[in-house]
């Protein structure tokens, strides 16, 4: 394609490269970005990725999967775009997606990227799981499915399918009922929300996808939704509605806050732990919501919060955002995000880092295994935490 | 042209000479003053033209209708001795230029209100208070096309404002607005003083903000909690040609709840920010405001203060981080309305 | 026989070595107007030990080697002219060590200039480094060894007059030490054994830095910025002389540009203050403002514009947005004081002249001794035709450099050639037999002084 059909043509050769996007709030050092962390190569930092992509777009340097996967890297964490001074830098992330969306059209993807984007379109998941079993994961929980509740439960395919993610979906379910939330969920007719696939740059099967959860929920009467993972808010709540979508869309973690506000759950329990918390991306950076899990946590007994450097629109990203959980550009070293991030927390002392989404919840406990820190640090779904509080 | 028309028989005729022997910045007694506004009144030098510090006081002070604060200002420029020197006035005459292109004009046929040079701060103009209110200078690329030039009194450049204010207003009226409430009192007291002053038609019906504030606070009073702060008010240059609308600032402050405590510098008795007066060129102004902030700001403490509220920016950005420092909060007036009915203004934590 | 590559991968990993087209694509760029050069391979090492391998490496197979910091030096000076191995230095990012009684920290080569800043205030807070200002990314090593300048450099001189200690890979791969930390005492002095003088403003042609001791100052509670304004550029140098004489400030900058256009073809100053008390502020603020500068505000010739509290670190650069275009490059002249008014006249008719809004920055470096006076050409990276324009008047502006008395700071290739062509021949023959001693095999960042 040449660059002057590029969506972002008139803008991405403003980049200059000087690298703040490298950084995080506070400044400590330049692995904020998770590709440059893992990489510490200027083709992987955000400068790197507008630059290559400029000259890709230009006819200077050929595509390759090297060059797909240097794209494919950006777990789209949005670090760059709080960071960037200048005007453009709304649209970072924008110019990314962009490319691959060229990249998609062209059918030039990197072999991992392609076959998540197919399980997708046939399996409804990344994980090419039969769709039959997508319910799986609440047999012997009181979890009913949805006919006309207040609230549709909206698992996404990580909570569905990941054996770890599992028990976060799960307790949610069970604390849900307990609290009396008149809730429902879709079993084995949920579909895959589609934030990934977007970010993935694949905007017609995003369509797709996002059109067919918005008829079924259409159908089915749904006005409020409450979804485990922030990618499916994020997807629902910013994403949706630019297709006619209008649903009011609640992360769990204000449900839940709200709940135990009402008194609807007592937490006397407690739960004895030095606890720092990690944003995730979509529930941080892309959504602003960085108070209201930290409320939460703060509501339970016993718990000491502590903070790492590295927090609120300063976290760094577990390596998992655009399909990387999965896809896995950025595993395999101990210089990758996730390991990073993990060590961050123990050198804090942390006994439990909690985490408000299932991608993070895997990502960061691979890498607790990795760091062999499973004695000293434990990651827990706040769900979970509240649940460990919560008198039966 | 348009011209100040002063009449120097009313200050004759004055008895009291309040213009200059209120004025908190210059002594003199009586009859010297009456002296000096009529020399002045006639083009010739006087000391008062130097000790100036701009602060329009003597716009409220002066019972006799006249306009003795734009008559200094005039009479400065005309002598060649501005309170400031050359390379500031330089450079705030080129402040106001629009540079950036034209503003996109959108015809409202009705109430508006108008940013004017502070387009930068439209989060102080969100929630109920707002709502519903089409706002013109929003883009804070294109503001000085909004921008009322009033501040060039402090450089003794009146003649730079009777200049560009026709073109400023035209510019409003290509919104057709009925009514322009004015987020900032200096476009007020423009709009309301200065340029009936010198004779500039103003062809819409300029709204004093605190008067706006206070009959939407009253639309909205099921919403208003009493916010139960102790208050002070930093009342700004401007608000000495509009004296009559500074009553809102009490009514506000009942209607909220606030507690305003006593103090010495307030209403009449209030004191200049300092800001203008920091860069004057006579001898002694740095530390002269610097005094004049520190008396105001001890005056705040003594009284008990937990919140200062501000009218202008400008005094906000010279005095807000010293009170803070003082463990007083600076706070814009719209922030408190919209803190009294529930809503959390943009900043405050 | 392994290829180089291999040979690379073996010193290294596999993924920190590239020669792959989109690595040898993205290594081959100065920000700044430089025409790109690839290189043949990329690495990025993490040790001393790989840096000696990979020197070692180049001098057998005769191919150039090429130390990148943070790339941010603009003038062109690790662009691979001659190709060979582009080598990254910013995974060496380690602090080594904070001495807070002897006032000074030891660093890998990589720390950049933000990371040390942000550690220095979330560790020791009482002290602070002399930041130049320029995008976080720079490295401090790279700073200092282009004679780089900081916010502390009027009262101190340039950062480079701040090295306490160097840690040398030399081109033939051998590792050399400088200071008492080369007689195995701690990196506290550069003083005062013999003067090897080799490595700085030598554009990485004898050797590569991976460690270095910089001192660190006072870091007084209260810092912030005053300003002062004036309109005729003549009076700059008297009032840089009278603010530097009273010894009261840190950084003092004068500038002018075209835009916001009220500030065009005035002269301001910002002038950086920083103390423990509001007494100590009170007291400085008044030997400035008052006492030194207090005629001109009287005469109606400078105005105060006030004092704003908090110091901008790291600095939030946006001038290669200038032109919504993504490019800038300067000149840096280290300059005379006094021809401050020169500079600005003739930075400003070369600027219109090739269409460029003009921008002009003189720091005061070493109480007045000189300063360094920057003359920024913006230009957008989407338009071949304003930069070849930003081109020619950084060359003019490197001749007028020299016209006006002043030396070419960080010199690109352009300005070393005018350079050489002026240098006492005498210091010409040393510096050849120098770099003949240092680098036999002409391996070190080969095309920058070329020919000397």
């Amino acid at each position: 394609m040449p660059l002057d059909t590029y969506k972002f043509h008139d803008i991405i050769h403003r980049c200059f490269r000087c690298g703040y996007c490298k950084f995080p709030t506070n400044w400590m050092d330049v692995n904020n970005c998770p590709p440059y962390a893992r990489f510490r190569m200027e083709p992987y930092s955000c400068g790197g990725r507008l630059w290559l992509t400029r000259a890709w777009l230009n006819e200077i340097i050929d595509w390759s999967n090297h060059l797909a996967e240097i794209l494919y890297s950006c777990t789209t964490c949005r670090n760059c775009e709080i960071k960037c001074p200048l005007g453009f830098n709304v649209d970072i992330v924008n110019m990314v997606v962009a490319a691959r969306g060229e990249m998609v059209e062209q059918g030039k993807l990197p072999p991992a990227v392609k076959k998540f984007l197919e399980n997708i379109d046939l399996y409804g998941n990344p994980y090419g799981n039969a769709r039959s079993k997508r319910g799986a994961w609440m047999e012997g929980a009181p979890i009913e499915q949805y006919d006309g509740q207040e609230y549709l439960y909206y698992v996404g395919c990580t909570g569905s399918y990941d054996t770890r993610a599992q028990n976060s979906s799960k307790t949610l379910g069970i604390l849900l009922d307990k609290a009396g939330v008149s809730f429902g969920v879709l079993g084995s007719e949920e579909n895959c929300d589609g934030n990934e696939v977007e970010k993935l740059g694949e905007a017609g099967l995003f369509e797709v996808l996002a059109e067919d959860n918005m008829a079924r929920f259409n159908d089915l009467g749904v006005k409020k939704i409450i979804t485990l993972s922030p990618h499916a808010y994020n997807a629902m709540k910013n994403l949706y509605p630019r297709l006619g979508g209008n649903f009011q869309v609640f992360h769990y973690t204000q449900i839940l806050l709200e709940l135990i506000k009402a008194g609807k759950l007592d937490l006397s329990k407690g739960f004895n732990a030095k606890t720092a918390y990690h944003d995730p991306c979509y529930l941080g950076r892309w959504n602003g919501q960085y108070e209201t899990p930290r409320e939460l946590l703060e509501t339970v007994p016993s718990l000491k919060l502590i903070e790492m450097e590295k927090n609120r629109d300063g976290a760094l990203c577990c390596g998992g955002g655009a399909g990387n959980f999965e896809i896995d550009l950025l595993g395999g070293s101990e210089s990758s995000p996730a390991r990073r991030r993990v060590r961050e927390a123990a050198a804090l002392g942390a006994n439990v880092l909690a985490v408000a989404c299932p991608k993070c919840l895997i990502m960061l406990e691979d890498a607790v295994k990795s760091e062999e820190l499973e004695d000293t640090l434990a990651v827990k779904d706040i769900v979970e935490i509240v649940a460990g509080a919560c008198c039966t | 042209m348009y011209a100040l028309p002063f009449d120097e028989n009313r200050c004759l005729n004055c008895q009291g000479a309040d213009c200059l022997v209120k004025c908190q910045y210059i002594e003199i007694d009586r009859d010297r003053a009456r002296e000096e506004m009529v020399r002045i009144a006639r083009g010739e030098d006087s000391p008062v033209l130097r000790e100036c510090v701009t602060c329009y006081g003597c716009e409220e002070y002066c019972p006799m209708g006249n306009h003795p604060f734009y008559l200094i200002a005039e009479k400065q420029e005309a002598l060649g001795i501005p309170p400031v020197p050359g390379p500031l006035v330089r450079r705030a005459v080129n402040l106001g230029l629009p540079f950036r292109g034209e503003p996109q004009i959108r015809e409202i046929n009705g109430p508006v209100l108008n940013m004017a040079a502070f387009s930068e701060l439209t989060p102080l103009i969100q929630g109920k208070l707002f709502e519903g209110l089409p706002v013109i200078s929003t883009d804070g690329r294109k503001m000085f096309h909004y921008f009322c030039q009033l501040m060039y009194l402090h450089y003794a450049k009146s003649s730079v404002i009777k200049e560009r204010l026709p073109g400023v207003i035209a510019t409003i009226m290509r919104h057709r607005p009925t009514e322009v409430i004015c987020f900032h009192d200096e476009c007020y007291g423009t709009y309301t003083s200065y340029c009936p002053g010198v004779g500039i038609d103003v062809p819409f019906t300029p709204v004093h903000f605190f008067e706006y504030l206070y009959n939407r606070l009253s639309e909205l009073k099921d919403l208003i909690r009493p916010v139960g702060l102790k208050v002070v008010y930093q009342r700004p240059c401007s608000s000495r040609l509009s004296p009559g609308k500074h009553r809102f600032v009490n009514k506000i402050f009942r209607l909220i709840g606030a507690d305003e405590v006593e103090r010495e510098f307030v209403d009449e008795n209030a004191l200049c920010c300092g800001g203008t007066i920091q860069g004057q060129r006579k001898e002694g102004s740095r530390k002269r405001s610097a005094a004049i902030q520190r008396k105001n700001i001890e005056d705040m403490k003594k009284a008990g203060a937990e919140i200062c509220v501000f009218n202008c920016p400008a005094c906000l950005q010279t005095l807000g981080g010293m009170v803070a420092r003082e463990g007083i909060r600076p706070v814009y007036m719209s922030d408190l309305c919209r803190l009294a009915i529930g809503e959390t203004p943009s900043g405050w934590r | 026989m392994k290829s180089i590559y291999e040979a690379l991968v073996g010193i290294v990993d596999g993924e920190h070595v590239s020669d792959r087209p989109e690595e040898l694509y993205i290594y081959s760029f100065d920000l700044g107007t430089a025409q790109p050069q690839r290189p043949d391979y990329v690495v990025a090492p993490r040790t001393t030990q790989q840096v000696q391998d990979i020197v070692r490496l180049a001098n057998r197979e005769k191919i150039p080697v090429v130390p990148l910091g943070g790339g941010l030096s603009l003038a062109g000076l690790a662009v691979p002219l001659k190709g060979g191995i582009l080598v990254d230095l910013k995974r060496m990012d380690s602090i080594i060590e904070v001495n807070e009684k002897g006032r000074y920290a030891v660093l890998e080569c990589g720390v950049s200039q933000a990371q040390l800043t942000s550690y220095l205030a979330r560790n020791h807070p009482g002290l602070t480094h002399s930041e130049p200002g320029a995008p976080p990314t720079a490295t401090i090593t790279g700073n200092v060894m282009i004679h780089g300048q900081g916010d502390l450099s009027q009262p101190y001189g340039f950062n480079s007059d701040l090295v306490n200690g160097l840690e040398v890979v030399l081109p033939t791969g051998e590792v050399c030490r400088f200071g008492s930390c080369a007689i195995g005492a701690s990196w506290f002095t550069n003083h005062p054994l013999p003067d090897v003088g080799l490595f700085f403003g030598w554009c990485g042609t004898t050797g590569i830095v991976t460690r270095l001791s910089i001192r660190l100052y006072p870091a007084k509670p209260i810092r912030g910025v005053g300003q002062f304004v004036v309109e005729n550029e003549e009076l700059v140098p008297e009032i840089m002389e009278k603010i530097t004489r009273t010894q009261m400030a840190e950084d003092i900058i004068a500038y002018s540009r075209a835009i916001p256009p009220f500030g065009m073809g005035l002269q301001h100053f910002t002038v950086n203050i920083a103390a423990d008390s509001e007494k100590e502020l009170e007291f400085k603020q008044e030997l400035i403002w008052d006492d030194a500068l207090g005629e001109y505000i009287r005469r109606g010739d400078g105005g105060y514009l006030g004092f704003t509290r908090g110091l901008e670190r790291p600095q939030i650069s946006k001038t290669s947005d200038y032109k919504k275009g993504g490019g800038f490059e300067y000149v840096g002249g280290i300059m005379p004081i006094e021809t401050y008014p020169r500079c600005y006249r003739s930075g400003r008719e070369i600027s219109e002249r090739h269409g460029i809004p003009y921008t002009v920055t003189g720091r005061c470096i070493g109480v007045g001794h000189s300063m360094m006076f920057a003359w920024t050409y913006a230009f957008n990276r989407a338009d071949p035709e304003t930069i070849r324009q930003a081109r020619e008047a950084l060359h003019e502006t490197d001749d007028l450099v020299l016209e006006l008395g002043g030396v070419i700071w960080k010199p690109g290739t352009y300005g070393q050639r005018l350079i050489m062509e002026r240098l006492d021949p005498g210091t010409r023959t040393l510096m050849k037999r120098i770099k003949e001693v240092l680098d036999p095999g002409g391996i070190m960042n080969p095309g920058n002084w070329e020919g000397i």
